[in-house]
């Protein structure tokens, strides 16, 4: 039976504020793929139509070959893991995981088999009777995905299943899940606001903005190839400069040049990633370094001109080697760059000036 | 140091003042005649039949206060809909309004010469000087107490759990009772504690309405006034002994199941401190 999720022209408002606008998305069979957007951007309630705890105002959900807005949402198959794990309070771990077998009335047999490999799934055997409340948040959460598990679900829906969670606790969760996955290969949809959890775990990240798809893609060919502004920064920092292209070459507003581009005449707006920023020393150069900061492996540098702020980095060898001082002056040099035309359309790369230009 | 053992003895001191003392001599003064005075009071008919009396008034009360309290919170907690404020505002009315004033309220109602006084004795029903309206009465003075309980643990506990158990599959009947009732049961539990203890003390209203015809329509706290007011002291605080007694099963009860649940208790206790 397949698993595949099919929305097509969902509209979803909650008193008259449009939530969902016209979104139509396919989650592949056996795909992890990332919801990632700003809070608002309408993620978490594609999640809950998916699973049929909310209905849209429009449009129609397909998982599988069954229409899933014609089933109640008991009967989707469809596992929700929240945000906050909504575990069962009163229960304990064991009776949390047993829940869905009890519903359905499963033998004693088949829900001790059931839970026990559950339990160990998630490596929590020896808290199979603690209560939630007695639970690390990493534990919770862990025990609000075996209780999903149990229902036998088709497709798995989690939503921000690591935002309560620190730093350390995410990470090795995230890799967790990731193995979880690609040995059950469950179709599973998970939403996330951190961009580096949506392209470390996901095969395909689908970036919402205001209710709307802006961009669906691997990890990989979004990065390069951001369709607008608004993803473009949202996949990380930037320098965003305003810029003016003439005879091909692109030259910033405070008054120096970028790169090339092969783009009409007119004004654009450039967004530079910090490593495409390249100072180096020199004595006749226009930056002043005004800062440098070492943050572990990367170096982030602050360049200064006339007012104009650029942000930079490097690794901390490549440092060393440049010679760069906090103070200096420098010149810079842009590799790489992505830029957007005041008409729209397609972005386009920057590409580097020669050298020394 | 210091300032610590005298507000401690300060809080003994009251306590033993205010409640150790008076439920002594409540004792005291029952069995001032003997124990054989004191079953004889109690074995009175009309003693039996108080007993009676408040027993079924709280059994019929607190039932119907504890259906009452779970749907209300249900309705309050899980939707938002026109006159929700109204409701929470009208839940705490019997809070607001003397016991007197509502069985006067009452008798205004169904009493003889009542709004609805006609067409009830047109139809040969009792309500007022009967077992009805001290029913009636009782389950209004006691209707918030399970109510107020309930609900702002309903709210604080939200809707996410139910959310969860219907993507688990379980239906709404099944969700009822495996998650929400269970979820709240601590809650209902206390309700159901106090209004118990409220029901059976009730004096005010059920005075007014019970017309207290002694050996039928009296309920104990009835019966200990009425005693007392015709000199019967020795037999008044036999019955109250009794009333006291209620309370002091009640409160073991209590004790009982916080212990025998003491896990779950401190695994809640400590998710709210988090």
């Amino acid at each position: 039976m397949s698993t595949e999720i099919k929305i097509s022209h969902v509209f979803r408002s909650f008193s008259s504020h449009a939530v969902l606008n016209d979104v139509s998305l396919t989650v592949r069979e056996g795909e992890l793929l990332a919801l990632l957007g700003p809070s608002g951007s309408g993620k978490t309630t594609l999640l809950r139509l998916i699973s049929g705890l909310d209905q849209p105002d429009a449009g129609s959900i397909n998982i599988g070959e069954d229409d899933a807005s014609a089933r109640h949402a008991k009967d989707r198959g469809v596992g929700f893991v929240f945000q906050h794990y909504a575990l069962f309070r009163h229960m304990t771990v064991f009776e949390n995981i047993a829940f869905p077998l009890r519903i359905r009335k499963a033998g004693k047999a088949e829900i001790n088999a059931k839970v026990e490999e559950l339990l160990k799934l998630i490596q929590l055997e020896t808290l199979a009777g603690r209560y939630p409340a007695q639970l690390s948040g990493g534990q919770r959460q862990r025990v609000a995905l075996a209780r999903a598990l149990a229902s036998q679900p088709r497709v798995l829906l989690l939503d921000e299943p690591f935002g309560a969670l620190d730093a350390v606790v995410r990470r090795d969760l995230r890799r967790w899940l990731r193995q979880l996955h690609d040995e059950m290969h469950i179709t599973t949809i998970f939403v996330t606001h951190d961009q580096e959890e949506a392209f470390d775990l996901a095969d395909r990240v689908v970036i919402m903005k205001d209710g709307r798809i802006c961009q669906e893609g691997t990890p990989i060919d979004i990065y390069r190839g951001p369709v607008n502004p608004f993803v473009h920064e949202f996949l990380g920092e930037s320098n965003r400069l305003a810029a003016h292209i003439s005879n091909g070459v692109v030259t910033a507003e405070a008054g120096f040049a970028l790169g090339r581009a092969e783009l009409p005449d007119g004004a654009a707006e450039v967004f530079i990633r910090p490593h495409h920023v390249v100072p180096y020393p020199s004595s006749s150069g226009a930056w002043i370094v005004a800062r440098i900061a070492a943050t572990g492996a990367q170096v982030r540098i602050g360049l200064a001109r006339n007012g104009t702020l650029l942000e930079s980095a490097m690794t901390a060898d490549a440092l060393l080697d440049s010679d760069l001082q906090a103070g200096g002056t420098a010149a810079v040099h842009f590799t790489g760059g992505t830029v957007f035309t005041s008409q729209g359309g397609e972005p386009v790369r920057l590409s580097p000036l020669p050298v020394g230009n | 140091m210091a300032g610590r053992i005298s507000l401690i003895t300060a809080a003994l001191t009251f306590l033993t003042l205010f409640l150790l003392l008076p439920l002594i001599s409540v004792f005291a003064e029952a069995l001032s005649s003997g124990v054989g005075a004191y079953f004889t009071a109690i074995a009175d008919p009309n003693v039996q039949s108080a007993i009676w009396m408040t027993l079924t008034i709280a059994a019929i009360a607190v039932p119907a206060n504890l259906i009452f309290g779970v749907c209300a919170s249900w309705c309050i907690a899980r939707f938002d809909f026109v006159g929700r404020n109204l409701l929470i505002t009208l839940i705490d009315l019997p809070f607001s309004i003397s016991p007197v004033i509502a069985g006067l309220l009452e008798v205004l109602l169904f009493g003889l010469n009542g709004l609805l006084g006609g067409w009830l004795s047109a139809h040969n029903i009792q309500i007022i000087f009967a077992l009805p309206g001290m029913v009636l009465a009782t389950i209004f003075v006691t209707f918030p107490f399970v109510a107020r309980e309930v609900i702002p643990l309903a709210q604080e506990q939200g809707n996410e759990e139910e959310e969860a158990a219907v993507t688990l599959g379980a239906s709404g009947w099944q969700i009822f009772w495996r998650v929400s009732l269970p979820k709240l049961r601590w809650g209902l539990f206390y309700g159901v504690l106090l209004c118990n203890a409220r029901a059976m003390g009730e004096f005010g209203a059920v005075s007014v309405v019970s017309g207290k015809v002694f050996g039928e329509t009296d309920t104990l706290s009835l019966a200990v006034e009425s005693l007392y007011g015709s000199y019967e002291i020795q037999a008044a605080f036999a019955v109250a002994s009794l009333l006291a007694m209620l309370a002091l099963v009640t409160l073991v009860l209590k004790a009982l199941l916080e212990f025998l649940h003491r896990d779950e208790l401190a695994a809640m206790k400590r998710k709210k401190a988090s």
